[in-house]
């Protein structure tokens, strides 16, 4: 090395340097591809509400979600209504909206709500908002209902869909960064399939929510009223983190399946 | 050879075998034990090392004699955390599927220490055309590995490959598994990979005594 680049001021001016370099490339490719991105992310979630309903692009072993170019045309078609419910700290339902009385007053799809915000707001004791999309196909009602919580290393999320008696009639699972090969099979269909079918409540008609069991000795999932699934090998943090998403966020929505019971 | 001189040719042909990243320097393991659990995986994670290592060593080599000696390790880790950002950022914008699979790689490549320790030992101090292929020779060496490892992880653990069963099925005991075969559930775990690679390095010091040291 010569002398020129170890003196401290050409130090400082080549660091100072790199980060302005770096610092305005790196701005620059986020801010000129965030319009692409986010648009893709919207049509990813509308992807995911739809695969949860059933309407996807699935072959005899894996999942594919309807085409990017047709899902804004089958979210419109097959997803009849999309509801805002309130909830206070106490979990019960203060405020129903339907998509237009909540698009007037926010100027936001119902499908965007960002969930962990609203967890976050939850866990600071405000009250937190709860969509469910209304969808219909071949003459049968989906509630479908998002649900947010923690893997192992990061983020893991995903749709329900259940009928009027809150069994699940598809789910669908996704996660940022869950180890390939283990946790990340929450996505793949082996796994999701297993909750078609499944009862959320308990014979008594309580919530139970679905628990990821390792021990339950019912590997084809035949039995559907155990309130369990089959776990994953290597994989129990994150199967513990799917029991947990799935007892939390689905527990809110509760009082909302027994109120369109009762009427 | 046309191409390539017989000293440049060394430098694909020796991390491949004789100077193998992970084998013989022992570099990597940590990314060879967290995703070689699916031959997938391990497939996309040598594609990927590929592309960074190959780019980041012309980078790093063209920057060779302005770079400050007494932060260069910061400089290379800007420079392969701004490559694969930007490779991030533009999958996500033009190739969102791919860039799913690929998002769990980022950190690991970033932190990989065979790109930090080739920009260090060999692009520092030659020519961008020598640590091109250097960087590409490397990736190959360690991604021959990931696929071994993962291939017989994969194989062994869930009795599939890249997703599709081999063996038969193990619930419907069909194949294989009629006669009594089990999938090892340890492979699929961490510490089975490092057995893996030990059994590797092995085979390979077993055929080669110049490798084995005192």
């Amino acid at each position: 090395m010569s002398n020129r680049t170890d003196s401290n001021v050409y130090t400082i001016i080549f660091a100072i340097a790199m980060v302005i370099v770096v610092g305005s490339l790196l701005a620059f490719a986020a801010s000129s591809l965030e319009p692409n991105i986010s648009e893709n992310k919207r049509l990813e979630k509308q992807q995911n509400i739809l695969y949860a309903m059933g309407v996807n692009d699935n072959d005899e072993g894996s999942a594919i979600f309807i085409s990017t170019d047709k899902a804004p045309e089958a979210f419109k078609t097959n997803i009849k209504e999309q509801l805002v419910l309130t909830v206070d700290a106490s979990g019960t339902i203060i405020k129903s909206q339907t998509r237009d009385e909540y698009y007037n007053e926010t100027k936001e799809e119902p499908y965007l709500i960002d969930i962990k915000k609203q967890k976050t707001n939850a866990k600071k004791g405000e009250p937190r908002k709860l969509p469910l999309f209304i969808g219909e196909k071949d003459g049968k009602t989906f509630y479908i209902a998002p649900i947010y919580g923690k893997g192992l290393w990061d983020a893991i999320w995903g749709y329900v869909s259940v009928d009027a008696n809150m069994v699940v009639q598809g789910a669908y699972f996704d996660h940022k960064g869950e180890t390939p090969g283990l946790g990340a099979n929450i996505k793949q269909r082996y796994f999701m399939d297993d909750f078609y079918g499944e009862h959320l409540l308990d014979e008594a008609g309580y919530f139970k929510g679905i628990t990821v069991s390792k021990s339950n000795a019912d590997p084809k999932n035949e039995d559907k009223t155990d309130n369990e699934v089959d776990a994953i090998a290597g994989a129990t943090i994150t199967g513990d983190g799917v029991t947990a998403m799935i007892k939390s966020d689905l527990k809110l929505y509760v009082p909302y399946f027994k109120n369109l019971k009762n009427n | 050879m046309g191409l390539l001189s017989k000293k440049d040719a060394k430098l694909i042909t020796d991390p491949l075998a004789d100077n193998n990243p992970i084998t013989i320097q022992v570099l990597g393991i940590c990314s060879a034990l967290a995703i070689t659990a699916e031959l997938e995986a391990s497939i996309v994670m040598s594609v990927s090392v590929l592309f960074v290592l190959g780019v980041g060593n012309v980078v790093i080599s063209l920057m060779r004699n302005i770079i400050p000696s007494k932060i260069r390790i910061i400089v290379q880790l800007i420079v392969v955390a701004t490559l694969v950002i930007i490779v991030d950022l533009v999958l996500k914008a033009f190739a969102y599927e791919l860039s799913k699979t690929l998002s769990v790689f980022v950190g690991l490549i970033i932190t990989n220490c065979i790109i930090m320790g080739r920009f260090e030992a060999f692009a520092l101090g030659n020519s961008p055309w020598r640590s091109f292929l250097d960087g590409i020779g490397n990736a190959a060496g360690y991604g021959v590995i990931l696929i071994i490892v993962g291939f017989f992880r994969e194989l062994l653990g869930s009795g599939t490959l890249l997703g599709i069963p081999v063996l038969g099925d193990p619930i419907e005991k069909t194949g294989l598994y009629s006669i009594g075969y089990e999938n090892n559930g340890f492979m699929l775990l961490s510490p089975m990979a490092l057995i893996v690679v030990g059994i590797i390095i092995w085979v390979q010091r077993s055929r080669n005594k110049a490798l084995i040291e005192d």
